[in-house]
């Protein structure tokens, strides 16, 4: 037979004896054996365990059990494994259990399983519903405690980078800062530039009933500049960047890197997380700006192709609308936005575990914890605006 | 050949063999001008210093890793010179166990050594698992299925490694650095599993190491590559190269860097 043939094919070979179970019972009725014969491996549909139970049960009196392997044309770990199942069979009934007859190899192989120290997990308890509880409330603590603590010694390099003092590469803070600024360019452009065309849309259905259509210019203006602008550069971001900070950190985490970093006495927050919080934070306010000119753009385009209105006029009442305070807003927005993108892009990957899943789903919560927070801090920042007397 | 019933065939029918094999990275080769045979049931070791492209060899041996020249037959069959499925069931006939285990993280380990199993037999799922359970006490971790990776050690985890390697009992076992990261102990009780699978399944292993101890413990029969001259320098028993090869760098190699 060609072993090689049998197994590099998927299908079970023509012309194979299958694999078979026979109880041979000796004539006074105390022995028997068990009798295997045709081709017991993996690539064919082998006989269950509970078939020898049901042949083991069908005999009362049994006291001992031999082997007959004469008839078999081929083996592999399933007999192997169902042979170890049989003599776990006869221990469970008080059948002794002669391995006599089964081929040499066999024999070694199962006596190897149980030569082996085996190391014993440690038992582990189901916890109980007090159990839970303490542990959600410890995990909770826990939680906030690094958060707080990530915040601190965030504050604490960033106090070293204005004295001059922070430990980074100032080469990587430059490739950060391209990569999280230019290179997102067009798909913050793109999202811009359609969601003023959205906005355009609706302002002008509702504004043409009053014969105001020369206001989708202030609502467009006005929504974009304030808010829209920098939420949609932060949530692009957030899928952008943000994900792919906890990702890189995630995998440093993995592969040992942030302790290698960590046992040179470079702090991994200067070094790593300092430059992705300095690159977001600058670079965030400056595609606000880009994203409020093409959300602007964006809505010109309807008001002129829709509303009638020209272009010159749709861009003097946009001027006439927006004042210095409602850029203002959408820059210390976006500032803020972008910070809590680098945080929690930086925080879960330095929380990340060890192993590939983990990656994946430090990924996740960096994306799912950043928009929260953008959310969040849009409505804050709102109240505080109107308090100080920002958006009259 | 027959499992169990070991039979070997004709030695001078190899198993795998290597022809005029050039094998590197961007048209720059690491390994050039290899020709070896590895016999059927043979423990064949590639050995060499660090770097010299041993893990390189493995991966155009295991089909991972296309080759700049020449072929590798297996069986007869030229591995690169298949369509892509006729590749892809060649290579379901070799096991592989890498050098760090490279276990699937989201799984337990049971899942692990029983993935093959489910994807390639027609097995009841509770036999699937017994014999995963198995596999798993051949390399002294019974009872351990449902841990996940990331809560073993590495040198547990580089046994669950060859646990999965040998789910589908493979014809050809390829070991990348078993012993290395393994303590005395364990390591030597994977060179005793490496030799008794070979003589009771008559399974053709291939081992990558630098461990001299483990090389004249287990290996029939070896290649040594060299870095410097990025080729082959000698093949041949390690025992009888050890003590008569013509490349006086392979003597050296062998006798720890005594002459």
């Amino acid at each position: 037979m060609d072993r090689a043939a049998a197994s590099a094919n998927a299908d079970p070979p023509h012309g194979e004896i299958p694999p078979t179970l026979a109880l041979e019972v000796t004539a006074d009725g105390a022995g028997a054996q068990l009798v295997l014969a045709g081709r017991w491996r993996l690539d064919q549909s082998l006989p269950r365990l509970a078939a020898a139970a049901r042949l083991l049960d069908a005999r009362r009196n049994l006291t001992w059990l031999g082997f007959d392997s004469s008839g078999l044309t081929g083996w592999d770990s399933g007999l192997v494994t169902f042979v170890a199942g049989v003599e776990r069979l006869c221990r469970e009934r008080g059948i002794g259990c002669d391995p006599d007859g089964l081929p040499d190899g066999l024999r070694e192989l199962l006596a190897l399983a149980r030569s082996l120290p085996q190391h014993t997990p440690p038992v582990e308890r189901a916890p109980s519903f007090l159990d839970q509880i303490g542990d959600q409330v410890l995990s909770l603590i826990r939680a906030t405690g690094e958060i707080m603590a990530f915040f601190g010694e965030g504050v604490l390099a960033l106090r070293r980078f204005v004295t001059g003092r922070a430990r980074f590469r100032h080469s990587e803070l430059w490739v950060l800062i391209e990569e999280a600024g230019a290179d997102a360019l067009p798909i913050v452009g793109l999202v811009s530039f359609l969601v003023g065309m959205i906005l355009g849309y609706i302002a002008d259905q509702q504004l043409a009933q009053f014969g105001a259509r020369i206001y989708v210019a202030d609502l467009v203006g006005l929504g974009t500049v304030i808010q829209m602008g920098a939420l949609i550069t932060a949530i692009v971001l957030a899928g952008r960047t943000g994900a792919a900070y906890a990702a890189q950190l995630g995998t440093m985490q993995v592969n040992e890197e942030i302790d290698a970093l960590r046992t040179l006495g470079i702090a991994p927050m200067e070094f790593l997380v300092l430059p992705r919080m300095l690159a977001l934070m600058l670079m965030t306010p400056l595609l606000a700006v880009y994203a409020d000119l093409l959300g602007i753009l964006g809505g010109a385009f309807v008001g002129v192709s829709v509303g009638g209105l020209t272009l010159t006029a749709y861009l003097i009442e946009t001027r006439a609308a927006i004042g210095w305070h409602h850029i203002a807003q959408g820059l210390i927005s976006a500032a803020v936005y972008g910070a809590i993108v680098a945080a929690s892009g930086c925080l879960r990957g330095m929380q990340c575990g060890r192993s590939a899943a983990a990656v994946g789903q430090a990924t996740t919560s960096a994306v799912v914890t950043a928009i929260v927070f953008i959310v969040i801090a849009a409505a804050v920042l709102t109240i505080i605006f109107d308090a100080v007397g920002l958006s009259s | 050949m027959n499992g169990g019933l070991p039979v070997r065939p004709a030695a001078d029918t190899p198993h795998v063999c290597v022809q005029a094999l050039a094998i590197g990275y961007d048209d720059t080769p690491v390994q050039q001008d290899l020709n070896f045979g590895i016999r059927r049931g043979d423990i064949f070791v590639i050995m060499g210093g660090s770097g010299c492209g041993k893990s390189t060899v493995m991966r155009c041996l295991t089909g991972l890793l296309p080759p700049l020249h020449g072929r590798v037959l297996v069986d007869g069959a030229s591995l690169w010179e298949q369509p892509e499925d006729a590749r892809t069931r060649l290579m379901r006939g070799n096991g592989v166990m890498y050098q760090s285990g490279a276990l699937w993280s989201s799984m337990t380990l049971a899942e692990n050594v029983a993935l093959p199993l489910e994807q390639y037999t027609t097995l009841e799922h509770e036999q699937i698992r017994a014999i995963a359970e198995y596999k798993l006490a051949l390399v002294g971790l019974a009872g351990f299925g449902d841990h996940y990776p990331s809560a073993i050690s590495g040198g547990m985890r580089k046994r669950v490694g060859v646990a999965r390697a040998m789910a589908l009992d493979p014809d050809i076992l390829y070991f990348d650095e078993p012993s290395a990261g393994l303590d005395p102990l364990s390591g030597r009780h994977l060179d005793e599993l490496i030799l008794k699978l070979r003589d009771s399944l008559g399974t053709t292993m291939v081992v990558i190491t630098h461990d001299l101890d483990s090389i004249f413990t287990i290996a029939d029969d070896a290649v040594f590559l060299d870095a410097e001259s990025r080729s082959m320098l000698a093949t041949g028993n390690p025992r009888e190269l050890r003590d008569h090869s013509d490349v006086a760098r392979v003597r050296e190699f062998l006798n720890r860097g005594a002459p």
